[in-house]
């Protein structure tokens, strides 16, 4: 890998916070003219229903090839300089951040596509679940965006595809 | 865990299931949110004949625990973290994850 190329993925365990700080300073750089993040937070409500807390799993391994894999993606798209991904696993509270993407580039439209681009493919292709805990019950959410993906992952041509980078 | 009558009539001639090692294949299935709900287990050590698929898994998974038939449509399978078909052939410890709609992020 070149020596220019930072990317840094981490599956958070439960009751550790996001701190973005940590990712904003591991991506910024001297040439580095713009820096793009997302942070993804539990609303209060979902259909008029009052949401207590979320709460995540992953399949660890598996989920953190996918992050640098699709960190690998952006690469190929954006001129980027460094990646940071991290997301918490374990209950996320109303109003707590769950995801956390940061992107630097030189100039500021790559780092801002690519962000956009992480976390819709961290959306449809990382696995990681999380069940919505209202008052009197709890349901585990599905992605729209692995719905429309679902048919393309197992294909031969996407392993291939990623084997190759 | 042993083998159920059903499976030994729905297999071929040839297959003897723990006579002889070389023609069977131990893997290892993880059940994840809501598959996780449904087995009730984490995971499970599975036994199939040599050149089983992991078609041949689900089949062997559902037979067992036939309220996985709710998620059949909507799940993924991940062969040693990595998405893959119904049509490949597992090997011999190999692991095989039952991925449900996945809700990251």
């Amino acid at each position: 890998m070149a020596e220019e190329e930072r990317t840094q993925v981490e599956i958070l365990e439960e009751n550790n916070l996001i701190d973005m700080t940590k990712y904003i300073n591991y991506v910024s750089a001297p040439q580095a003219g713009g820096i793009a993040t997302f942070a993804g937070t539990t609303r209060d409500t979902f259909e008029g229903k009052s949401v207590v807390e979320l709460r995540y799993e992953a399949y660890v391994p598996m989920a953190i090839r996918c992050m640098k894999s699709m960190c690998s993606s952006a690469r190929s798209s954006w001129n980027l300089h460094s990646i940071a991904v991290a997301h918490r696993l374990g209950s996320v509270p109303v109003g707590e951040t769950s995801v956390f993407i940061a992107v630097s580039s030189v100039h500021r439209a790559d780092a801002l596509d690519a962000c956009k681009f992480l976390i819709d493919e961290l959306k449809a292709t990382v696995p990681i679940w999380k069940k919505e805990v209202y008052a009197n019950g709890e349901v585990w959410k599905e992605n729209s965006e692995f719905a429309e993906r679902r048919l393309e992952l197992g294909k031969d041509g996407i392993a291939a595809e990623e084997k190759s980078r | 865990m042993d083998v159920t009558d059903r499976e030994i009539k729905t297999k071929n001639a040839e297959c003897k299931p723990t006579e002889n090692k070389g023609s069977s294949v131990q893997i290892k299935v993880l059940f994840f949110a809501r598959a996780r709900d449904l087995t009730g287990l984490a995971e499970l050590p599975l036994e199939l004949t040599s050149g089983s698929t992991t078609q041949d898994c689900l089949n062997k998974l559902v037979a067992r625990f036939p309220s996985l038939e709710e998620i059949l449509g909507s799940m993924v399978l991940a062969l040693n973290e990595e998405y893959t078909n119904e049509s490949v052939i597992v090997q011999d410890k190999d692991e095989l994850a039952l991925i449900p709609p996945i809700s990251g992020g």
